[in-house]
């Protein structure tokens, strides 16, 4: 609970607004409205004013510092890449020895076919790998090409991995953390 | 699905920096050659059909909240019956099937750690099936917002 009132999200640097006065309670419910979308309306900041008790002013200026300290990674719109046709989703799974896993996870970070990258915890016996990468392609044998390059380009040949196409997406929506479903 | 050059071009330009002003969609219509009402239309269409899940922000994860990747290991026969109870339980935001044995794999979201735990502990047990919980321990490339490959999709 605390950190969602944090001073962190809270627009208190801003010159045009007195911080004091914009409600903590209005900030959390901005963030709710924020994690179902814009309106699609001329006017999206003073609907979402209307909507949390806040002036637009303040709802532009409350975005504006979230995306200025990082709450907010990107604003615009957020693609379904699967009805695209980017229907060869492949989750790339590494044990990659501990000592290594930073500086592989950093280098596969900039690898242009690969959209998300990251370090998880081992669970043994049943789950020996720590590096995930994913790459999202038009067709599973590109995929798999791709895959074959990231091996030889960086030696890899002998580490275990394992390659989790997904065939079906059950759900796929933006993260609520402080919206209810 | 095809998109025409104008929906391509929106998807182009404005997967990271919409602009924060008071007519936002007039002001993409202006770099773009469109009025603003033939932005919000095609905005609304590509909601309809799914191209697009909203038009707003991506919260950071680690800030935003609790989030956690999690799999479980469903008999194949009962999949779609698992994937419907996991999407039952509160906070579940993605949830795929995966060629493993770990065959369902859904990322869940609370406030904190604490609620997250219990929801997960809740669901394992209606599920009574192996779960795996991978927290993210480290983050080194994490955003969709990457360019279309318009002529890979042709």
């Amino acid at each position: 609970m605390s950190q969602l009132f944090s001073a962190d999200y809270l627009p208190m640097d801003s010159p045009d607004s007195d911080a004091t006065k914009v409600s903590a309670w209005g900030l959390l419910r901005l963030r709710q409205q924020l994690e179902q979308g814009l309106p699609l309306v001329p006017r999206p900041y003073r609907v979402l004013a209307e909507r949390t008790g806040l002036s637009e002013q303040e709802v532009m200026d409350a975005i504006t510092q979230w995306q200025s300290n990082g709450l907010i990674k990107r604003l615009g719109l957020v693609v379904k890449h699967r009805t695209l046709g980017y229907t060869a989703n492949a989750m790339v799974v590494w044990d990659i020895p501990d000592e290594q896993v930073q500086a592989l996870g950093k280098a596969m970070a900039d690898v242009p076919f690969i959209t998300l990258c990251y370090q998880r915890p081992r669970r043994l016996p049943d789950w020996p790998y720590n590096l995930f990468c994913m790459i999202h392609g038009t067709n599973r044998e590109r995929v798999l090409a791709q895959l074959d390059s990231l091996i030889a380009g960086h030696n890899l040949q002998h580490i275990q991995y394992a390659v989790l196409f997904s065939n079906k997406a059950y759900r796929q929506r933006g993260g609520r953390y402080v919206s209810h479903d | 699905m095809r998109l025409d050059a104008a929906d391509r071009q929106l998807i182009d330009s404005y997967q990271r920096s919409l602009p924060v002003c008071e007519r936002p969609y007039e002001e993409m219509g202006r770099t773009l050659g469109l009025t603003e009402e033939e932005v919000i239309q095609r905005l609304s269409a590509l909601q309809d059909q799914k191209v697009l899940s909203r038009v707003g922000p991506v919260f950071e994860h680690s800030q935003a909240g609790a989030s956690l990747l999690a799999a479980v290991a469903a008999p194949e026969e009962q999949m779609d019956l698992v994937a419907a109870r996991i999407n039952r339980a509160p906070g579940v935001n993605h949830n795929y099937a995966r060629e493993h044995t770990y065959n369902l794999w859904f990322v869940m979201t609370a406030p904190d750690n604490e609620l997250l735990e219990e929801h997960l502990d809740e669901l394992e047990k209606e599920l009574k099936l192996p779960m795996l919980r991978l927290p993210m321990v480290e983050g080194y490339h994490i955003d969709l917002g990457f360019d279309i490959d318009w002529e890979a999709l042709s």
